[in-house]
């Protein structure tokens, strides 16, 4: 088959609330002399004209897939345009998808994970997510779109730096973690961020899931509402049983995901030397090996669920119930409360 | 493998285009055959001598994206330039319409002169001078169309379903046809009874006009992008499983029915298919570049073309159906004369 043969093409999705400097930054990533030629995907309702030799209007179509998953959502034009850009290849090293400002991000997404053709000739290179540092509070107070576009976000430019205080910035920072810890976070003023810092991220390689450490709050914040998006992480010694986990991640997927927005995970698997990545946008999983754990690290399990109405200790107690032999420590742990310590 | 072994070889002729043919036609005049790539360029072949080198026409200034035989003779395309062609049996390249930075995804035309061109959510509809008639509104952008064999009828296919238009209808309201999910390609039966499309989810969808019935044929290991009914409209060959799929439209099918499949085994996918106008034979190519003709009653498969050129990207016979000619993703074009000898 001639396209597997070649290098899969890069994709970069650009959100952003209306105002936040979206275009301001794809205009930058087109001009910078970088040597690099963009195929850029606009919605109708840009902002401003962008200037490039290969651009394509969207109309944002999000088509539910007929699998009986409610929020398996995709973005039907975008498969088409894909498929259409696919035929000239030749013709640029990567594509830039800019979606509207009340953008869902997780139907381009989900795009890339849904249809074959798609996954077979491109890969989601990165989700980057451009706010007003002003206003983003009041932003993330009265919009859900605003809130997933942090919470679907690798890298996170926070823009317009120059109209913040230094305290104001800090505490803009500290709303973004409480959604997205593991996001990067890029102060710019007009979008001034390097275009390496954006392009080319490969931020969704399952082999690199989880590489950042996340920037958790110190302290776990008590003050988010059900609504809110927020994240929750957890890290267990043992290994885990395959069987189990499978189990107990398509139950609380199937159950809960249209409230989990992305899920992210390195697992040490009883019996197996490699790391194990998954990763999760809504319902839709994917998960691999991805190489040998390091000579010496502890192979610690760690998953992470971004999304609404978290309930902690459910995540938790099931998390901790996938490590391989979990009934007979807790019967030991039962025994071990009464009984003698052996001699 | 010995060179005899393929039709191409003794019996064709080829020639590496330098870009994806995104569709190719012979024209209703019977002289030409017309192959569009994606740098705009359409490669016009003349049937009696296609050892001559094929005459180059850049009719867009990007790619082409569609390619059909116009109603008397050439070809129509649409291009990623909003531009709709027309490349004349001549050599006549004329502009028939411009429609902006849109893309024309899909052109048609049927022998009445009519001709469709597909620009986002509309279907524009010209007549055969070129002058526009009407533009069909859609709720979501149009992912197929296709005439019936008379050309009084145009159905669309899209998000949730399909829309069979009349042609010459005053008041413009089409008839729904719905089924849930997206539709990515149409077609309709020879006889006019049927609309049949393929879908996102790795299957087909149909409707039986008369009663409304629905149809669904499924199984598909990839989508169906390449759809084609025998003559007589008793076969539907389907592209997306490795091998032919051929579901029978006669004696109460395809309904609880189970398909012919034909010409498998090699493990590639099937990427285009396309029925002999005439005879219940039909051609089919693979994305490992196999390109071969099988016939369904005996399912007898005579190989056209060796596999290792790129994925078949565009299949069609001529109206006579003495020749037929394929193109792959990688440039690589074939027009083989079956004419009896």
């Amino acid at each position: 088959m001639s396209d597997t043969a070649r290098a899969p093409v890069p994709v970069t999705v650009l959100t952003g609330y209306l105002g936040a400097g979206k275009t301001t930054l794809l205009n930058r990533i087109l001009t910078e002399n970088h040597g690099q030629k963009f195929a850029v995907v606009i919605n109708e309702f840009g902002e401003l004209g962008v200037d490039n030799d290969l651009v394509v209007d969207a109309d944002e179509e999000v088509f539910e897939m007929n699998n009986g998953c409610i929020c398996c959502t995709v973005r039907g034009d975008l498969i088409r345009i894909l498929a259409g850009l696919m035929k000239r290849r030749d013709k640029f090293d990567g594509i830039i998808v800019e979606t509207t400002g009340l953008a869902d991000p997780a139907p381009v997404a989900q795009t890339f994970f849904v249809d074959d053709d798609v996954k077979r000739a491109t890969k989601l290179d990165a989700i980057v997510t451009v706010v007003d540092a002003k206003h983003l509070p009041a932003r993330l107070t009265d919009s859900a779109e605003a809130q997933e576009q942090i919470a679907f976000a690798d890298i996170i430019v926070l823009n317009k730096m120059d109209l913040v205080s230094e305290a104001e910035a800090a505490e803009v920072e500290k709303r973004i973690r409480a959604i997205n810890p593991y996001a990067e976070i890029r102060r710019a003023t007009k979008s001034d961020v390097p275009i390496s810092a954006v392009i080319g991220r490969d931020a969704f390689n399952l082999a690199r899931i989880l590489e950042r450490e996340p920037e958790f709050l110190s302290g776990e914040d008590d003050h988010v509402h059900d609504s809110e998006v927020n994240s929750v992480s957890f890290e267990v010694d043992r290994p885990i049983d395959p069987e189990r986990f499978n189990a107990w991640i398509t139950q609380v997927l199937s159950s809960k995901g249209q409230d989990l927005l992305r899920t992210k995970g390195i697992l040490a698997y009883e019996g197996d030397d490699r790391r194990f990545a998954f990763q999760a946008v809504h319902m839709i999983a994917d998960g691999d090996f991805i190489g040998p754990w390091k000579e010496g690290d502890p192979r610690r399990s760690k998953l992470v669920f971004i999304g609404r109405d978290l309930n902690r200790p459910w995540l938790r107690r099931g998390f901790e119930a996938c490590q391989a032999g979990e009934d007979e420590a807790k019967i030991n742990a039962e025994i071990a409360r009464w009984s003698p310590p052996s001699a | 493998m010995s060179g005899a072994e393929y039709l191409l070889d003794g019996r064709g002729v080829s020639q590496s285009l330098g870009a994806w043919v995104a569709g190719l036609a012979f024209g209703h005049e019977g002289k030409t055959c017309i192959f569009g790539t994606t740098d705009g360029v359409l490669h016009r072949a003349v049937i009696a001598a296609p050892q001559e080198p094929w005459a180059q026409h850049q009719a867009h200034q990007g790619a082409v994206l569609s390619l059909r035989a116009d109603g008397k003779d050439g070809v129509i395309s649409g291009g990623d330039d909003g531009r709709l062609m027309r490349l004349g049996a001549d050599g006549a390249l004329v502009e028939l319409a411009r429609y902006g930075s849109r893309w024309v995804d899909h052109v048609a035309a049927h022998e009445s002169g009519v001709r469709a061109a597909v620009v986002g959510k509309a279907v524009h509809l010209l007549d055969g001078a070129g002058a526009a008639l009407k533009s069909l509104a859609h709720p979501t952008s149009v992912t197929g169309i296709a005439f019936d064999a008379k050309g009084k009828r145009i159905a669309a296919s899209h998000y949730n379903g399909a829309s069979l238009w009349f042609v010459a209808a005053k008041e413009d309201k089409p008839r729904s046809l719905e089924w849930k999910g997206s539709h990515i390609g149409v077609e309709i039966s020879p006889d006019g009874t049927h609309v049949v499309t393929a879908m996102q989810e790795n299957t087909l969808h149909g409707w039986r006009l008369a009663d409304g019935q629905h149809m669904r044929m499924a199984g598909y290991p990839a989508k169906t992008k390449s759809i084609s009914f025998t003559a007589k409209g008793r076969w539907l060959a389907t592209s997306g499983a490795d091998c032919i799929v051929l579901w029978p439209f006669f004696g109460g099918g395809p309904m609880g029915k189970a398909p012919t499949e034909l010409a498998g085994g090699d493990q590639a996918l099937c990427a285009r298919v396309a029925c002999h106008p005439q005879q219940e034979v039909v051609a089919a190519g693979f994305d490992d570049g196999l390109v071969l003709i099988a016939e369904v009653a005996s399912g007898r498969v005579v190989p056209v073309a060796a596999p290792g050129r790129g994925a078949v990207s565009a299949l069609a016979w001529s109206d006579s159906g003495t020749h037929l000619a394929f193109g792959t993703e990688e440039g690589f074009a074939g027009l083989v004369d079956l004419s009896r000898r």
